[in-house]
């Protein structure tokens, strides 16, 4: 039977290098501006986290009771002090490490934690699933933001506390995505094939079933990070996150409140941090989600 | 192609019975039960095709999968090569599948959308303890061997082919693993006409070339009278007739067979059929009717036929029919399969 029956010209079409999902998937990503633009962003931040150490021009914790509350732009102090006249710059350099950590350490727990309950749930299926996703529907009656209050609260304050806590709240909701993902896909008959084949549940779950759930999961995941990062800043605003004087967006935005009438600019600084890390997360999702979207 | 020749059938069901639990309510409880498979019994013999046809919900795919041990059975035997399936231990069940392969319906859900086409042909023997190399080398050939050569199509994904090529990589996928029986779940029944015919020409080569034995199914009984020696007709779950498909198709017994091979449409004016065409839709498998199924959708409808259903009896040579129609004319008493 001939069926080969294409022209020579569409036969080098064909030829032509086809890309595997992610080489696909991150080119797509590098053809995306606004996904370009939130990635320079956060690494523009993670760097500037990162090298702190090197990049802050004073000690973060080190004020001066004459330099209280200097303008932006005020000599030696570029981004001006805060209320205890410590330098601004060093202490939203300092403090983009604690948020960074409190962001991004609970979203990938949840993560690991999540696809891995989740994947179990959706698979075995029966009684499991219904202990496992009752459970989680246990954490996911709260508001997010009561849960980590509430654990927080009764964990007491501190970073590590804070990540747990933050676990807590992000792990059900991972768990649901990926039960689902799961659920859907073992339907489908490339995974009933493979069973006819005789391969045995890892073998499956390896090769068919978690590289077609682990995309979505991701893709909820990177939502979940902004998320993270305001829930992060909001415990530490609410003295039940970083413990002062460490430096930590949240809490610097809670300790420069009551400065607000004096000096308007400097006190909203850590809220614009905040606002532009998390809005970078979100884009990045967003591009994420559209360049992973791929079906012919 | 004859089962009379002597050889042991290398397929044996006997009495399959499936029934899915419907699930309500806030504690899940069973409140219904589909029909899907209802004493279903036949013999495969090597080398022959047996067909498999009824309408849509009738139980065919789920047929398909009780076979292969997809799905686990609530009742009745299936015997390969004399060897009980539901019997074998996960380590045999795993030895047993490689002679046992099963093409899918749907060319676009039957594909691993991540993997490209020689890894998912080349998967079943990994998992069989092939090295990964040899493993590939025969997964490429085999793609040749159903038309798609490897250099162009093997490092590529499933969405960047047309229906008909992947249903040609899931025949390739079916028989890297040098299967006796090929359990074929309505495979062109997704594809265009033209690409049918090529389709259904290459599964007629690879039998002859590898000796294969094939239970298809379909609901087209054009595609069935063209490949299959014996046909099988099912209506909701059960058998109503069977016979060789030329017997079929020149005296259907069975109102239900009539009505199937008038409503089929044949470009032939000599050979269409002046039956009563089949009206409504199948009932409800959840709820079958009393005695035979089919009695609700028949011309020839007696009380009697609602009060138990009628067995299979035979009416010639292989041919058997469950219909009290035929009660007088059954030559000898069916065998109880």
């Amino acid at each position: 039977m001939a069926i080969t029956t294409t022209l020579p010209r569409e036969l080098d079409a064909v030829a032509g290098a086809p890309m595997s999902y992610w080489r696909t998937v991150g080119w797509r990503l590098a053809r995306d501006p606004a996904t370009l633009a939130a990635g320079a962003v956060l690494v523009l931040i993670a760097l500037s986290a990162l090298l702190a150490p090197w990049l802050a021009p004073y000690d973060p914790n080190a004020g001066s009771i004459r330099l209280r509350l200097a303008f932006v732009g005020a000599p030696a102090h570029l981004l001006g002090t805060d209320e205890q006249g410590r330098d601004m710059l060093s202490r939203l350099l300092w403090g983009g490490r604690m948020t960074l950590v409190a962001g991004l350490t609970p979203v990938l727990v949840a993560f690991v934690l999540g696809t891995g309950l989740g994947v179990l749930a959706g698979y075995v299926g029966g009684l499991t699933n219904t202990l496992v996703m009752r459970t989680m529907d246990i954490f996911y009656a709260f508001p997010a933001v009561l849960l980590a209050i509430a654990i927080s609260g009764a964990l007491g304050p501190g970073l590590p506390n804070t990540l747990i806590s933050l676990s807590i709240v992000f792990v059900p909701r991972v768990v649901r995505v990926a039960e689902s993902a799961t659920v859907q896909v073992k339907g489908l008959e490339y995974i009933a094939a493979a069973r006819a084949s005789g391969a045995g549940v890892g073998a499956i779950v390896r090769h068919h079933l978690l590289a077609n759930v682990l995309g979505p999961i991701l893709v909820f995941a990177s939502t979940q990070v902004s998320l993270s990062i305001i829930l992060a800043a909001g415990l530490s605003f609410l003295g039940l996150g970083v413990t002062p004087p460490a430096a930590e967006w949240g809490l610097m935005l809670n300790a420069l409140r009551q400065s607000i009438y004096v000096n308007a600019v400097v006190p909203a600084l850590p809220g614009v941090a905040i606002f532009v890390t998390s809005m970078a997360f979100n884009l990045l999702s967003d591009g994420l989600r559209d360049a992973m979207e791929i079906r012919a | 192609m004859s089962p009379g020749n002597g050889a042991p059938p290398l397929l044996e069901v006997r009495g399959l019975r499936k029934h899915f639990p419907l699930r309500g309510g806030v504690f899940q409880r069973t409140h219904a039960w589909v029909r899907a498979v209802d004493g279903v019994s036949f013999d495969v013999y090597p080398t022959e095709t047996l067909g498999i046809v009824g309408e849509s919900g009738c139980g065919k795919s789920t047929l398909a999968r009780l076979i292969l041990r997809l799905i686990e059975p609530d009742a009745g035997t299936v015997r390969f090569g004399g060897e009980d399936v539901r019997a074998a231990t996960p380590p045999r069940m795993k030895r047993l599948r490689r002679d046992m392969q099963l093409v899918f319906q749907d060319p676009y859900a039957s594909l691993n959308p991540r993997l490209t086409i020689e890894d998912a042909v080349a998967f079943s023997l990994i998992v069989h303890g092939t090295p990964r190399a040899e493993a590939r080398d025969r997964a490429r050939a085999l793609l040749g061997r159903v038309g798609l050569d490897p250099r162009l199509y093997g490092r590529r994904y499933a969405h960047e082919l047309s229906g008909g090529q992947r249903q040609r990589v899931n025949i390739a996928r079916a028989l890297v693993l040098d299967p006796k029986l090929l359990v074929l779940d309505e495979p062109v029944s997704a594809l265009d006409k033209s690409v049918q015919a090529q389709v259904l020409n290459l599964l007629q080569d690879l039998k002859a070339e590898r000796a294969l034995t094939y239970v298809f199914i379909s609901h087209d009984l054009n595609v069935i009278e063209y490949v299959s020696g014996r046909v099988l007709v099912m209506y909701l779950g059960e058998v109503v007739e069977t016979g060789t498909a030329d017997a079929l198709a020149q005296s259907p017994k069975h109102p239900y067979t009539q009505a199937l091979f008038a409503s089929a449409p044949s470009l032939d004016p000599d050979h269409r059929m002046e039956r009563p065409p089949l009206a409504g839709d199948p009932p409800n498998p959840i709820d079958p009717p009393s005695g035979c199924r089919f009695r609700t959708r028949c011309a020839f409808a007696m009380p009697r036929c609602a009060q138990a259903p009628p067995t299979l009896l035979a009416v010639g040579a292989r041919h058997e029919v469950a219909c009290y129609l035929y009660e007088a004319e059954a030559t000898v008493a069916a065998p109880a399969c």
